[in-house]
């Protein structure tokens, strides 16, 4: 099976709409993609202009599940945002808390205690196994592969929503972190648990691996297919996976270091052919590499306080400022953005979602692409519509 | 070999199917009315308000100072005040909620009203099958379907509803102190324990509102 000729013959430039002559033959043929397909369900749509199979224009069109939450947050405490950011990114609302109370920290200079510290960590790399092996589940999902790598990714997933649910009382809306640390101490039994569920993850992967990695009609629909390339990813401002996938080494947790992650070693995964295989495979080793901070982070966690005791719940007042709080979730970089008047609520609340802009170059990855390819291309993107919505 | 990763896949899935009969780990759902997972003791859905005794009108340790209901991030809580008052758990006289609703198909289970109440009057109950024929009245709470006794919190979080009683103890035997040390110096103590617990008589939901 040869790879799909990809004619990238297009006018320099990221942005600019893309010069594809038609061959003439017939009328282009527009299709509506959703909002209603396999992998959004009446929140995305796609319109796709066709030649044949191939496509010639994509317009992602969104906003189906706006919530007006920047807004919102504005006209409430900042507390009140919290239990808000965990349905940003719902797959993983974890990492949605963290940044958020880390942009409140940066504008209040409040410190977090070490405990908390290292329980983020290990929040953080348990909600991004869950989310890469969800996301490569969904992606398999999306090429007809109906279930089974997607059950076994929720097989797993499912122990790790059980840890999040005896440590926050949820297991999606946690609403767990906290200015200046985190809400409840783990204990060790809580401890124990995650380190067994920890220990079980390799042969996840190893199982997930042998069931999908070698799989010949994987390789032949994702190899060569939907090449984003790194030049054009970074000046689109893809972050995260994606990223990584194009071969550009840039992980915030090694750029900024925030948090504790300077202490732990973890390697960074880079692709080299750019393509949806790469994203996929990107995926799978971030997967261990996490496991290895995982099991660095269980092994070091101190005792002590999970919150900081000058730190107040309510009716703070940070000075006038602005602070921009960023971290590597599981999707890419995301960011808040806070500026303070001095009073109890935020001026302005803005949301940097890596969902959104990953987005942003779906067109360039899918013109004259098969319009089959074009779901496996979008899946790849691994995008959550809470998050680029908002 | 072409189909090599195929089979090697299938191997895997066969691997799980015939593991799902030995082992429980890999045979992870449950056929929920029937069988029900062990509850875990953290979780939360919707919040309730704790009473301690018999009667629950009495009892109810919600001083109606309204910080829940300016706290709440989705606004899915009513409160109105009462005019007058009634002895609280350490028998100061205190306000109490001549109505206090919460409308459970608002409430996104978050927890903050639980956080920033001062006097551990709401908590977060375990009770999920709520379900109704009634869209309005039927998932709109007032104050009697939301009181629960204070062994019903113990039986749902018992680590929880130990601590909040030590603090609450705590308080007690602190307030009394300072009680006795200034009947010993006013020399002609009233008592705290001589305020009877008068129970006042609330209006009717339907009264205040008017």
């Amino acid at each position: 099976m040869s790879a799909v000729d990809l004619k990238l013959e297009r006018t320099e430039g990221w942005n600019r709409p893309p010069v594809v002559e038609p061959d003439g033959e017939g009328e282009l043929l527009e299709v509506a993609m959703g909002p209603h397909h396999p992998s959004t369900h009446g929140v995305f749509r796609m319109d796709v202009a066709l030649d044949g199979e191939r496509v010639i224009r994509l317009k992602p069109v969104f906003g189906y599940l706006h919530r007006n939450h920047e807004k919102l947050a504005e006209g409430m405490s900042y507390l009140g945002s919290m239990p808000f950011t965990d349905r940003l990114d719902y797959i993983c609302p974890l990492t949605n808390n963290w940044a958020y109370a880390l942009a409140v920290e940066k504008l209040t200079g409040q410190q977090v205690p070490e405990r908390a510290e290292y329980l983020r960590v290990i929040l953080g790399e348990l909600t991004r196994v869950m989310n890469h092996a969800s996301a490569i589940g969904f992606l398999i999902q999306e090429m007809g592969a109906s279930g089974t790598p997607l059950m076994y990714a929720f097989k797993e997933r499912e122990k790790v929503l059980d840890l999040f649910e005896a440590l926050t009382g949820a297991r999606m809306m946690v609403n767990y972190m906290r200015f200046g640390g985190c809400r409840v101490d783990a204990t060790e039994s809580w401890l124990a648990g995650a380190r067994k569920v920890v220990a079980g993850l390799p042969q996840f992967v190893d199982e997930f691996e042998q069931l999908l990695m070698t799989n010949e009609i994987l390789m032949a629909r994702t190899q060569g297919v939907g090449i984003l390339r790194p030049e054009l990813a970074i000046n689109a401002g893809v972050t995260g996976p994606m990223l990584r996938a194009s071969g550009v080494n840039y992980d915030i947790r090694k750029v900024d270091g925030y948090g504790i992650y300077n202490r732990f070693k973890f390697r960074v995964p880079l692709g080299e052919h750019w393509d949806v295989y790469d994203r996929f495979m990107i995926r799978l080793l971030e997967i261990r590499e996490s496991i290895g901070i995982l099991e660095q982070a269980l092994k070091d966690i101190p005792t002590g306080p999970v919150m900081d005791p000058k730190a107040k719940i309510r009716g703070f007042r940070p000075k006038p400022g602005e602070a921009y709080g960023r971290i590597e979730a599981p999707k890419g970089e995301l960011g808040f953005y806070l500026i303070s008047d001095g009073g109890p609520n935020p001026y302005r609340y803005r949301i940097r979602p890596p969902s959104l802009i990953n987005l942003t170059i779906l067109e360039d990855m899918c013109l004259g692409q098969n319009v089959a390819d074009v779901v496996l291309i979008f899946g790849s993107v691994d995008i959550v519509l809470g998050e680029v919505d908002r | 070999m072409l189909g090599e990763g195929i089979l090697k896949g299938l191997a895997e899935t066969a691997r799980n199917f015939a593991g799902s009969f030995v082992s429980a780990d890999r045979l992870t759902t449950v056929q929920y009315p029937e069988q029900r997972i062990a509850p875990i003791e953290a979780t939360r859905d919707f919040p309730f308000l704790v009473y301690d005794g018999a009667d629950w009108e009495a009892g109810l340790r919600c001083v109606a100072c309204q910080i829940c209901e300016k706290e709440c991030p989705p606004q899915c809580i009513y409160i109105v005040k009462s005019t007058d008052k009634k002895p609280d758990y350490v028998g100061k006289q205190q306000f109490y909620p001549a109505r206090f609703d919460i409308d459970i198909s608002v409430c996104m289970s978050c927890q903050i009203c639980v956080e920033v109440c001062p006097f551990e009057a709401i908590k977060m109950d375990t009770e999920f099958e709520l379900s109704t024929t009634d869209r309005f009245g039927g998932l709109l709470h007032d104050r009697k379907e939301l009181a629960k006794s204070n062994e019903h919190y113990h039986k749902i979080h018992p680590t929880e509803a130990l601590e909040v009683d030590a603090r609450l103890a705590e308080e007690k035997a602190k307030t009394e102190a300072k009680a006795k040390a200034a009947a010993a110096k006013a020399a002609a103590p009233p008592g705290t324990a001589a305020a009877a617990p008068q129970k006042p008589v609330p209006a009717a939901p339907g009264e205040t509102t008017a």
